[in-house]
């Protein structure tokens, strides 16, 4: 599964100041109240508390205080091929910046050996900015460029962030899922309570016990409760007005959420009976999805007592 | 204060856990254990408290579905920390010393498996200038490592003892994923994997769960004949910036240690997720030579995320409960190449 997501953060006026800088191909530090510079500036000062106020230019050369090699670069760090992190001492600055360095290999990295900041080609107002670092020689620093005034200041930056993970489907899972792909509904009872429950859980939240017994349920049962959705939202594939509703199937003890088609919103109720239209056979997959919606059977509407306890 | 003492613990940890990331399927046996262990049922208990992470299981509210384990009708009272369990044991003492409650079960739990452990770590960091290069675990602890390397704070040979002791005392650990009896000829022999580091160096990724029970005065003494007494709980923590700190050295593990109280400690479970980390937590701690490190053998052997540094409260408990111990420290860490770190002192009476 993939999860992916834009962090949009706003800058105070430090790191508005740095971020702008970084743009515009130079780098700020920040004067600490014993006068040290460090960069990333600091917003505030670690001892004094103060905020931090005044900002100077410090060289894009430096001197590498320790780093490792990563020989497995993972997705979005700043180099694809194997790379070092390293504490980079900028000339000018006074406590290191983490930042990667670009060799050839682990042997061609060394404490001590002077780097210099290869710009990104696209700047984008991050550290990002700063693509890499890359050896230097022994050359004399040549500042960092002075800055345009003026210039519109960079307030925000955005993060993007991907994830993946691998989900294991746990065995009580794996049966309601394979269920689903021949059409069945498994759900699993609790010795203790004997409640019925449909997604399978793996214990049961009353009395914390391993769910074992297994019940096949069948596709139709009473609507316990609903919402009429009027609000369109990104992403949505059904022309609103629709109903969504909790279904409790019969047999079962916990209602699950699904969409009601095949009426209009107005005439949906609770207690109404309802059953299962399934996507063609050739359509399904491991998937609640295979269930289209759920649709009036048109049977005498349930009795309040009989789920007014799966409320 | 009131006297709290540490009465129950379990433990479940494998490399990889078949099952889903709530970890409900270990959870389960876990609590079954920690009842059979203190003779109580679900209505002892007066509080529960939990430590996980939704960037681990990757999805939200992934707690939520863990207090299935608990089974919550009549309701329970329930608190959660983003963090390691040993904080969240941390908060069940505080719950208990308000007066509200006497007795707490505490768990954590996490499957690191699900996803690359060492990137997702990185969503812990600074997030304007460290997190978007996404600097991994073990790129920022090999930074830590080679500092200390090459300002002479310790060699090769030492870092190498640390994994040789660990595994070596890891044979009769049931629980843990990397042991054997293991010389510091056969980890120098080991290549190079991020270097300075070898594999070895770093715990391997693990997945697990793990329960405590802890109680206060009499209801303490109801469950266990020897508690483990609580009579130090600290934690501290450092600034997240990394050029804001010493990495070779550990202020809030000292500050921490000092707090809670070292003297007369003749056992500690460390959690050192990579080897040198240990001979840094050592040298804040001041321990004396002769005290036992990690006879369990720590983090390195298995560090189930939220839940190894639990471990190392429950594995030192369990030396006092079997008098192998009258004094012992645990020590739980989070946070980036220690940031934050908890010491809590256990003593037999």
């Amino acid at each position: 599964m993939k999860v992916e997501f834009d962090y949009t953060r706003s800058l105070g006026p430090v790191l508005s100041a740095f971020m702008s800088a970084l743009k515009q191909h130079s780098v700020l530090g920040g004067v600490l109240a014993d006068g040290r510079v460090v960069v990333p500036p600091p917003e505030y000062d670690p001892v004094t508390h103060a905020a931090i106020t005044e900002l100077v230019p410090v060289s894009d050369v430096g001197t590498v205080l320790s780093w490792s090699w990563v020989a497995d670069p993972v997705s979005q760090q700043p180099l694809e091929v194997p790379f070092a992190f390293a504490q980079v001492l900028l000339d000018g600055a006074d406590a290191p910046l983490l930042h990667a360095v670009s060799v050839a290999s682990a042997s061609d990295m060394a404490t001590g050996m002077r780097v210099r900041v290869k710009w990104a080609e696209e700047p984008t107002g991050t550290i990002r900015d700063i693509a890499f670092f890359e050896a230097a020689g022994d050359d004399a620093s040549d500042g960092s460029a002075s800055m345009e005034f003026g210039a519109p200041e960079v307030t925000g930056i955005v993060s993007p962030v991907n994830l993946a993970y691998d989900y294991a489907a746990s065995p009580e899972e794996t049966k309601f899922f394979r269920g689903l792909a021949e059409g069945k509904l498994f759900g699993q009872r609790c010795p203790v309570c004997e409640k019925v429950y449909i997604p399978p859980r793996g214990a049961c939240p009353v009395d914390g016990v391993p769910t074992a017994e297994e019940i096949e349920l069948p596709d139709r049962g009473t609507l316990t409760t609903f919402c009429v959705v009027n609000v369109p939202f990104q992403g949505q594939t059904i022309p609103i007005p629709y109903v969504s509703a909790y279904v409790l199937l019969d047999g079962a003890d916990i209602a699950f959420l699904h969409l009601i088609l095949d009426i209009e919103a107005a005439d949906v109720r609770m207690g109404m009976r309802v059953e299962a239209v399934w996507k063609p056979r050739d359509e399904w997959t491991t998937s609640l999805d295979n269930i289209k919606y759920f649709r009036p059977t048109g049977e005498p509407d349930a009795d309040y007592d009989t789920y007014k306890h799966h409320l | 204060m009131r006297d709290v003492a540490v009465v129950g613990f379990a433990q479940r940890q494998m490399k990889e856990l078949d099952g889903s990331p709530t970890c409900l399927e270990i959870l389960v046996p876990i609590l079954a254990d920690l009842y059979e262990q203190t003779g109580w049922t679900k209505s002892d208990i007066d509080f529960w408290c939990s430590g996980s992470s939704d960037y681990l299981a990757g999805r939200s509210f992934s707690f939520v579905s863990a207090v299935d384990a608990i089974g919550t009708l009549p309701p329970v009272m329930e608190s959660h920390v983003e963090m390691d369990a040993a904080w969240a044991m941390y908060e069940a003492w505080i719950k208990i010393q308000t007066g509200e409650v006497d007795s707490a079960l505490v768990y954590g739990f996490g499957k690191s498996s699900a996803g690359i452990l060492r990137r997702i770590l990185a969503l812990q960091l600074d997030p304007y200038t460290a997190q978007p290069l996404w600097p991994d675990t073990v790129s920022l602890a090999g930074i830590q490592a080679r500092e200390g390397l090459e300002k002479g704070l310790w060699d090769e040979a030492a870092m190498a003892s640390v994994v040789a002791r660990s595994m070596s005392d890891a044979a009769s650990n049931e629980w843990a994923i990397r042991r054997g009896a293991t010389s510091v000829e056969d980890v120098l022999a080991q290549p190079l994997y991020a270097d300075p580091l070898r594999r070895w160096d770093c715990a391997p990724v693990s997945d697990g769960a793990a329960g405590i029970v802890i109680a206060a005065g009499d209801k303490a003494l109801q469950a266990r004949q020897r508690p483990a007494w609580i009579s130090g709980f600290e934690h501290r923590i450092e600034p997240i910036a990394l050029n804001a700190r010493s990495l070779t050295s550990s202020s809030s593990t000292a500050a921490a240690g000092v707090a809670a109280g070292t003297a007369g400690v003749d056992l500690v479970e460390l959690h050192a997720p990579f080897s040198h980390q240990e001979l840094i937590l050592r040298s804040a701690l001041g321990l004396a030579d002769d005290v036992r490190v990690n006879p369990s053998g720590g983090a390195l052997t298995a560090n189930p995320m939220f839940t190894a540094g639990l471990n190392r409260i429950g594995e030192a408990a369990k030396a006092i409960w079997a008098g192998d111990s009258d004094k012992a420290l645990a020590h739980a860490t989070s946070g980036p190449v220690l940031q934050q770190n908890l010491v809590v002192t256990m003593e037999g009476r």
